[in-house]
């Protein structure tokens, strides 16, 4: 696999206080990555870091390669931290030229950016007369200019109203089917549920987990049951070696294997011994559920 | 290089204040011209201007370099506000981000300083060049070209000027602050040099050692012209004052301004470098 990113044992100290903590990970061509984590955990922080604009106190990073300074890596990779910054006195058009021009590349793509994020009518307005959500988008667009190798989003969505919370997803959605790699920081998990392949873990600066979502848990999911004879499934739920916990919670039954098994192998083996079910899903833990779960063991 | 200017001048020309001060800048420069046409005729009190020599050539250069450095606070609000500006706008971040380097951030705002001084002193060159071909009683060619290390040195006081608001701009990040303490500085400079004659060295040592100061080395630059004149210098004979100053633009003056200019420059590029944005 292509490397895109690579960070080794990277440390952060405000003072006293250690924002990011001997961090590692690698970030490979074509996957969706998303990094976890409460506020204050040092995501930002660690972008920051691997984006030039904030200072490392010990460990190493390097784009691509590792043969680019981090400034010409930077010309490759799109990037919005935080807020949108741009020049609030120039048109939409004006500053994207300026961003085209530091980063080196030609202006023919403006328009075809702005029209991917919606923008094409207002791209002769202000900046300061942007909405939010609008500012957003432009922010999107100028960090697709270069057509990025990666693109780098800091909690894209903060304080955006549920219609821009959605456009900001889709615009994402639709960056990510064309095969760029993403980026992409939050505390949303449903987010980063929707549309990562791969995450990052981070709490108190720490690394908690870093890998494929589908691997975060070596657990085989659970079933939900429902049934009007449930005291005869619990007791044969628990006399099978199969199942851990076994709970009940307003008439459904949820059963956590230990073992991979099909939904279609219990409900036949229900039926053999007489009970029918009128509900049964098999599922895996939500990514939040997972989270929780992580970050739990990590505190205890 | 070219690329780096680019980048500024969007940044500047789209700034509705910067593009006014930039222009009202070079109008006022201008304005230099309309004093030849200052002129009484009130009775038998006759004063024109021009006649007294102040464009006679090779004084005018003298004359007009040291009048026209008044002017360039215009352009130090324009410089301080477009340091500080990026700060207030965080676009400075977004700027690195995107892919500028430090060094390619401070190495910009410095190449705008430059390419700023440099327009308005051959602006200078131009204005003076024309005014005393109009009004100067010499005209050879070797007079006229006499003494033209006044514009040089018009030319490194601007440098040095713009280069000390641009690392106060930085170091502030306000553009009113900034310029707030450009004047406090002024005054600083000025205390110190008190302080030094009255209590540790004596006066003649104190002024050596203000000479060092950023304000008053890029002030020493250009000393004042008055004293200069045919007519003041008359005047003095008759009371029996002796004005015979030294009015030379001296090398190490110029290299003191220099140095300053680099470490002005330099630290502006370690403030942002040792900065978290």
């Amino acid at each position: 696999m292509e490397k895109i990113l690579t960070v080794n044992n990277l440390t952060k100290k405000y003072g006293y206080l250690t924002a990011v903590k001997d961090l590692s990970f690698t970030i490979e061509k074509g996957n969706v990555y998303g990094i976890l984590g409460p506020n204050g955990s040092g995501k930002s922080t660690t972008l920051g870091i691997v984006l030039n604009v904030v200072n490392r106190t010990q460990g190493e990073f390097s784009w691509f390669d590792g043969n680019t300074s981090t400034h010409d890596a930077l010309k490759k990779v799109g990037a919005i931290i935080e807020r949108p910054n741009f020049y609030p006195y120039m048109t939409a058009i004006q500053n994207l030229k300026l961003v085209c021009k530091i980063k080196d590349v030609s202006e023919d793509k403006i328009e075809e950016k702005l029209e991917l994020v919606g923008l094409l009518e207002r791209k002769n307005s202000k900046f300061r007369t942007y909405s939010l959500g609008m500012k957003q988008r432009l922010a999107i667009a100028s960090a697709l200019l270069n057509d990025p190798e990666i693109l780098i989003l800091d909690e894209p969505t903060n304080g955006l109203d549920p219609q821009g919370i959605h456009q900001i997803r889709q615009i994402i959605k639709k960056i990510a089917s064309q095969g760029t790699t993403i980026l992409l920081a939050s505390h949303l998990l449903d987010e980063v549920e929707k549309v990562c392949s791969h995450v990052v873990i981070l709490r108190k600066g720490e690394k908690l987990y870093s890998g494929r979502v589908d691997d975060m848990m070596a657990t085989h999911g659970f079933f939900e049951l429902k049934t009007a004879q449930s005291e005869a499934l619990i007791k044969h739920l628990e006399s099978d070696g199969n199942f851990g916990e076994i709970k009940t919670e307003n008439g459904l039954t949820t059963a956590f294997l230990k073992e991979e098994m099909s939904a279609e192998v219990l409900n036949r083996k229900l039926f053999e011994k007489g009970i029918f079910l009128s509900h049964l899903v098999k599922r895996k833990e939500s990514l939040e559920e997972q989270f929780l779960e992580i970050t739990k063991n990590q505190s205890n | 290089m070219i690329r780096l200017l680019q980048i500024e001048f969007i940044k500047l020309w789209n700034n509705r204040a910067s593009k006014v001060l930039i222009i009202a800048y070079f109008i006022l420069l201008t304005f230099i011209s309309l004093v030849a046409a200052i002129k009484f005729d009130i009775g038998p009190i006759k004063f024109h201007l021009a006649e007294l020599g102040i464009f006679d050539f090779p004084y005018i250069w003298h004359f007009n370099s040291f009048i026209a450095a008044f002017f360039k606070l215009f352009l130090a609000v324009v410089i301080v506000s477009m340091m500080a500006n990026e700060y207030s706008n965080k676009t400075i971040k977004q700027n690195l981000i995107d892919g500028l380097s430090k060094w390619e951030f401070i190495y910009s705002k410095f190449l705008t300083v430059l390419a700023l001084s440099t327009v308005s002193t051959i602006f200078l060159f131009i204005i003076s060049f024309l005014l005393g071909l109009g009004y100067s009683s010499y005209d050879e060619i070797s007079i006229i070209f006499s003494d033209l290390e006044f514009i040089l040195a018009y030319f490194v006081k601007l440098v040095g000027f713009f280069s000390f608001c641009l690392f106060l701009g930085i170091l502030v990040k306000r553009s009113a602050f900034a310029l707030g303490f450009l004047i406090l500085w002024a005054i600083l400079e000025q205390l110190l040099f008190g302080l030094l004659g009255w209590k540790v060295t004596s006066w003649e040592t104190a002024n050596t050692i203000k000479g060092f100061f950023p304000m008053q080395a890029m002030s020493n630059l250009i000393d004042e012209p008055f004293t200069r004149l045919s007519a003041v210098q008359n005047l003095g004979d008759q009371i029996g004052e002796d004005f015979k100053f030294d009015y030379a633009v001296h090398w190490y003056e110029i290299l003191i301004v220099l140095v300053w200019t680099a470490l002005f420059i330099y630290g502006s590029y370690a403030l942002l470098k040792k900065r978290d944005l």
